[in-house]
């Protein structure tokens, strides 16, 4: 271990600078980086991942760890494949994720190519989530030991050999745990608080943010319920999830909750709570964590967005990319855009991209 | 010698200088035993005053001036505002003279200050022209003038491209117009003589961590006569130029340090000169899309500075420290935020191309084996920058 060189992702917070206190205290060869994201012209200063602030306490930490740190440029980077992804998200009507394609295509691919030109051989984030060698071969991905903070999620969408070179040191704690660590280690790090907002909004709605820089993706249109009957207008289809209820300006007797979007149309479909009862869901895109499913049809527990509950379900592949999920109960909310991820116990199985929600009862009667 | 880093190449005496130890040793009594103040009337005070003044008489006598001629400042920084904001508002004051000439190619000390006088004081700034090696046209500067102009400031050795400007032909047109001619010597000092500076230029601003001095102190030759008005008021020290109580260990080590550097210093100038060529004839032999910028030959003879196709400049200052070199760049920024470096673009380098830049500057501990250790790694670090960018694209 003494010479294994690793690169710590920085962000000035508790949980990566106690990574990067666990790695060098277990002997690696450490230094830190951070990537300076994009951040929307003049809004520099509030972008969460990569404020002034926040590289100014990464750097004091990394002189007190006494590591080298960097700032790597991803800026560009970062538009082209996440920002834009963003925007053709919401042209496209689906809610994403781009912290999902961030780790795979920023984190996990432009800076580990830039870490491993430093000399890395392996690179680490303080991500709560375990890594485990299962055979001589795979590396298994679990949750993290705190069940509360477990981000094992948004690491779903990396790919067996990115895995293999990923260290996640705070996974092996709870949040109070690493807390105390970061006193007992002494690092200046303040008590920051998590956030779950994107970090380009700079701490603003995403509505205004696309107003501002996507203003094509606002196309407004007709409101109509599930019944086929218009009862009002919508700003664009981008302004409105699955399951909200409120913001519609409908005056009807009944609360009516979007259930669903039909962008060839510019449609906002409403309906009642119990239309919001979906019975499973198409998943394509499917990652999966040691490279094959275990079976052509097996049952887990889902998560269909980060901070969802874990629900049971079956399984089904359907071809290499996608997977039909049913749930043994009802589900609400089933995002397009979103991700489902498949856990067994403590272990991701993999995972998708929400194409399709399936009503509960069209399921029942196929 | 340095202590962080044992293992560790220096190649950054251009950012800064460790201070030499002859330096610290004539510091040192006069943070403790002789600590006291010059401006007082007892013996603490002589003595500190004595100091002050030795080493005012040093710099005075190395630059062939007289001693009420060097204001000591806080740094190189203070004095180019100090000679520009001083002479500008002075001369508007009492000749109305509002235009200010710089070259394109100037420390932001120098630009930036001068845009902030354009921006909100009411003068007009205006650009001299630079040839692709980022040398001033002196033909251009005597084309332009008049008797409008408050001050005329060029950079005497560059900072990022090494160029040596003609400041004596600079400074006798300027002098045929009696209009003040700023000389920024901050990087010359340490590789040029500068014994008669005041034949050709009425300020010249000085910096002494760039020649084995303490950072956080400098100095600003004021040839006799020249109108200026004092941007730091107060007590009155420094001849009225420059209130405040003067950092006595600070000056009198700079003074120590200037007196090294023009006399043992430029007897070691060919061995610079050495290894400056030896690093530039290797980057043009070995990597290809390299160029030099800046004069090949009118250069500082510690200055090697490129710019490098498909390479970005801040990546390969990151891979050289991993490999153990620590050198820089024009647009070199800690933030992961670069710039194109504005020299760079005013000499007709496309921005992409300025964000490829690098320079290396060697000094008086460099040694040979350092600099073929490093010209064995470049092309190296370049070349897998080249090929990590090709692969990030095709992905």
């Amino acid at each position: 271990m003494k010479d294994v060189k690793v690169a710590i992702a920085m962000s000035g917070g508790v949980d990566s600078s106690v990574a990067a206190a666990l790695l060098k205290e277990q002997g690696y060869q450490v230094f830190g980086v951070m990537l300076r994201l994009w951040s929307e012209p003049g809004k520099e200063d509030s972008n969460r991942c990569c404020t002034p602030d926040s590289m100014a306490q990464a750097r004091r930490v990394a002189a007190q760890l006494k590591i080298p740190f960097y700032a790597i440029n991803a800026q560009e980077i970062f538009r082209q494949v996440v920002v834009e992804y963003f925007f053709e998200g919401y042209r496209s009507g689906i809610t994403p994720n781009p912290c999902l394609l961030c780790n795979r295509y920023i984190r996990w691919d432009y800076m580990w190519k830039h870490v491993q030109a430093m000399g890395a051989e392996k690179m680490a984030t303080g991500h709560y989530a375990r890594l485990r060698v299962a055979n001589s071969k795979t590396v298994k991905l679990l949750k993290g030991l705190d069940e509360n903070k477990d981000q094992s999620y948004v690491l779903s969408v990396l790919r067996q050999d990115q895995l293999q070179h990923t260290l996640l040191p705070v996974g092996e704690f709870t949040k109070p745990q690493v807390r105390q660590l970061a006193r007992d280690f002494g690092l200046p790090v303040a008590e920051r608080q998590d956030s779950q907002d994107l970090c380009f909004l700079a701490g603003q709605d995403y509505r205004d943010f696309l107003r501002r820089n996507a203003p094509d993706v606002i196309r407004p249109g007709k409101i109509v319920t599930t019944g086929g009957q218009v009862v009002g207008e919508h700003e664009g289809l981008g302004f409105y999830t699955i399951g909200q209820r409120k913001g519609l300006g409908l005056q009807l007797p009944h609360p009516y909750y979007v259930v669903d979007k039909k962008v060839e149309e510019n449609l906002l479909i409403v309906g009642k709570e119990t239309d919001l009862r979906f019975g499973g869901l198409i998943a394509e895109g499917v990652n999966w964590i040691e490279e094959n499913p275990p079976a052509v049809c097996f049952s887990a527990e889902v998560k269909i967005r980060y901070k969802a509950r874990f629900v049971p379900a079956i399984i089904e592949i359907m071809d290499d990319h996608r997977v039909h999920v049913k749930f043994e109960q009802p589900v609400r909310d089933v995002t397009p855009g979103q991700r489902a991820v498949f856990y067994q116990g403590d272990e991701v199985i993999g995972g998708g991209m929400i194409r399709e929600a399936i009503p509960f009862i069209i399921q029942e009667k196929a | 010698m340095m202590n962080a880093s044992l293992d560790k190449i220096y190649f950054d005496y251009a950012a800064t200088t460790p201070v030499d130890d002859r330096v610290v040793e004539a510091m040192l009594p006069y943070f403790t035993r002789q600590f006291g103040n010059p401006s007082s009337v007892h013996i603490f005070g002589q003595e500190a005053e004595a100091a002050l003044e030795g080493a005012r008489e040093t710099i005075a006598r190395l630059l062939g001036v007289s001693s009420s001629e060097i204001v000591f400042t806080g740094c190189g920084t203070e004095s180019d505002n100090l000679a520009l904001r001083g002479v500008a508002f002075e001369r508007k004051l009492r000749y109305g003279a509002d235009r200010i000439l710089i070259s394109p190619v100037e420390h932001h000390a120098v630009s930036h200050t001068a845009r902030q006088l354009a921006d909100h004081f009411g003068f007009r700034l205006e650009f001299l022209r630079v040839d692709s090696f980022g040398m001033v046209d002196p033909d251009y500067l005597q084309k332009i003038i008049d008797r409008d102009v408050a001050i005329v400031s060029v950079i005497h050795g560059n900072n990022e491209i090494g160029t040596i400007n003609p400041v004596a032909e600079l400074g006798q047109i300027c002098r045929n117009y009696q209009v003040p001619f700023h000389v920024d010597a901050v990087q010359s000092a340490a590789h040029l003589p500068l014994k008669g500076l005041e034949d050709w230029c009425d300020l010249a601003a000085f910096g002494a961590h760039k020649f084995y001095g303490p950072k956080g102190v400098g100095a600003l030759f004021i040839r006799k006569g020249t109108p200026i008005l004092p941007m730091l008021t107060g007590g009155g020290q420094e001849n009225g130029i420059r209130s405040g109580t003067q950092n006595v260990p600070y000056i009198v080590g700079m003074a120590k340090a200037f007196e090294l550097a023009q006399t043992e210093g430029l007897k070691i100038h060919a061995s610079l000169i050495q290894f400056r060529d030896r690093i530039i004839s290797s980057v043009q032999d070995n990597i290809k899309g390299s160029h030099l910028t800046g004069h090949p030959t009118l250069r500082l003879a510690n200055h090697a500075s490129f710019v490098f196709e498909g390479v970005d400049g801040n990546q390969l200052l990151i891979l050289l420290d991993a490999a153990g070199f620590a050198c820089s760049s024009g647009s070199a920024c800690k933030t992961g935020d670069p710039k194109p470096s504005e020299v760079l673009l005013a000499m007709g380098i496309s921005p992409p191309l300025a964000l490829g830049s690098l320079r290396v500057t060697v000094g008086k501990y460099t040694t040979q084996e350092d600099v073929e250790k490093f010209v064995s790694v470049l092309p190296l670090l370049v070349h897998k920058i080249r090929k990590m960018s090709l692969e990030l694209k095709g992905r």
